[in-house]
């Protein structure tokens, strides 16, 4: 045995994953390969997102879970509890607003709706004629890179790191790119787009998004700004889409997002996605367009066909277990996610109810096969 | 002659002078100070490393790709 678990993936879910095993008295080894995915690429956004029911019973969870750690984060994590802000631009989001609100609230989330007033006065630098805003008071941001850095740590010598690009999974042991071959009482994919290399069974689908960053302006804007229709741009399941999401980073600098693309794997910067992106961004925020900005990147998220992650043993090989498909929300649920895979591997009762989440909704078991044949 | 502000001190640059070539013309050479406190200067020239931002009449530019004008104020600080 090289260690009590195996976690492929050193990205925010597997970092997560990692500590919260390690606290729990396991020798965890994490091994990376350093190609990067979501994490080190997204707007580390701890966002309450209420999609479906389980979306956001895991995101809720997760950031209360974010709120217990925030007082121990190292401060180059730099978390902020800036909140949100939904934007409504008509009446008909409006309303869209209020139901959200209720459906969060209804869950124990705090929000309050702004009126076009209230917005005007709470961010200036928005278009005048929007219609209002729901706020979201404990979503908050981080830097997720940092952030994952930081649960590593938190393992003490429990935790080990390597850098590893791992090529075949069996079970409870990993091959190397060397050839050589590593075990564990339990290995955990937690390697987002990279898990469908090692288990093609995974409905996992990269969705490619672009960042951009200006330069810095401190205080042109106090909230993470999105729009309302950015949930129905998440969840398309073909070609490209774009939403505003602006986030005010800690040094002055405005983060801007997001676009989302299919079936593109090619890290450059697209011109004409970045253009269709800021557009739309301008469209919120007229001044942008005065603004400099210093660098644009991609990323990819790992998505699933019903935007859920997997997080579960796998139903097919024994010792293995599953952490991935967390799509654009990794940051935000990789604490409840580790939290929940942590509990079903000791069998402890659950804080949520796991069965949303299982691979089991996408992957046969070995009993459900041998009944097929 | 061009006659801008760097800084608030009075400089003469020859027409053509680019604000990166007049940061080490009349100042110290930096146009900013990093998020860490850092004293940052022009490095790759071609408008690519984005080190020589730079407050031009009040706006955030880059010093390399920006031609001298006169009257222009540029600060380097913070």
């Amino acid at each position: 045995m090289n260690a009590d678990v195996i976690v492929i993936g050193a990205g925010i879910v597997g970092s997560a994953c990692a500590k919260t095993l390690a606290q729990r008295g396991m020798n965890v080894l994490v091994l990376d390969s350093q190609r990067g995915g979501a994490t080190a690429a997204g707007m580390g956004h701890l966002v309450a997102m209420d999609d479906n029911p389980a979306e956001l019973a895991l995101s809720r969870y997760s950031i209360e879970l974010w709120q217990q750690w925030a007082p121990q984060l190292a401060a180059d994590c730099a978390y902020r509890n800036c909140g949100t802000l939904w934007l409504a631009a008509n009446q008909e989001e409006l309303q869209a607003a209020e139901h959200k609100g209720e459906t969060l609230r209804a869950q124990g989330v705090t929000c309050q709706l702004l009126d076009a007033e209230g917005l005007r006065q709470t961010e200036p630098m928005l278009r005048r004629d929007l219609s209002g805003a729901l706020k979201v008071n404990g979503d908050s941001i981080v830097y997720a890179p940092n952030a994952a850095c930081w649960m590593l740590t938190q393992g003490g010598t429990r935790i080990r790191q390597r850098c590893e690009q791992v090529s075949a999974v069996e079970g409870n042991r990993v091959r190397l790119a060397d050839g050589s071959w590593l075990q564990a009482k339990l290995v955990i994919m937690a390697n987002g787009i990279h898990a469908s290399e090692l288990c093609p069974e995974l409905p996992i689908r990269p969705k490619k998004g672009h960042i951009l960053i200006t330069d810095r302006y401190p205080g042109r804007i106090q909230h993470q700004l999105v729009e309302l229709g950015y949930a129905a741009s998440a969840h398309v399941t073909s070609g490209t889409t774009v939403a505003f999401n602006a986030q005010p980073r800690p040094t002055g600098q405005i983060l801007l997002g997001s676009s989302r693309q299919f079936d593109s794997l090619s890290p450059e910067v697209e011109g004409a996605v970045l253009a269709r992106m800021l557009q739309r961004a301008l469209d919120y925020l007229p001044e942008l367009g005065q603004l400099n900005a210093i660098r644009s990147w991609t990323g990819f998220r790992a998505a699933t066909p019903d935007g859920l992650p997997l997080i579960g043993a796998h139903p097919q090989q024994p010792g293995l277990w599953l952490a991935v498909g967390h799509e654009g929300l990794g940051v935000t649920t990789a604490p409840g996610t580790a939290q929940l895979l942590a509990e079903q591997l000791l069998g402890e009762p659950s804080a949520i109810d796991p069965a949303p989440y299982r691979p089991e909704r996408f992957l046969h078991t070995h009993e459900l096969k041998e009944q097929h044949r | 002659m061009i006659e801008l502000s760097l800084d608030g001190q009075l400089l003469r640059v020859a027409q053509g002078t680019t604000v990166a070539a007049a940061l080490y013309l009349g100042g110290d050479g930096n146009s900013r100070t990093s998020v860490s406190g850092q004293r940052r200067a022009p490095f790759c020239g071609m408008g690519v490393c984005q080190e020589c931002r730079v407050s031009i009449d009040g706006q955030r530019r880059l010093a390399c790709q920006t031609l001298c004008r006169s009257g222009m104020q540029v600060e380097t600080q913070p």
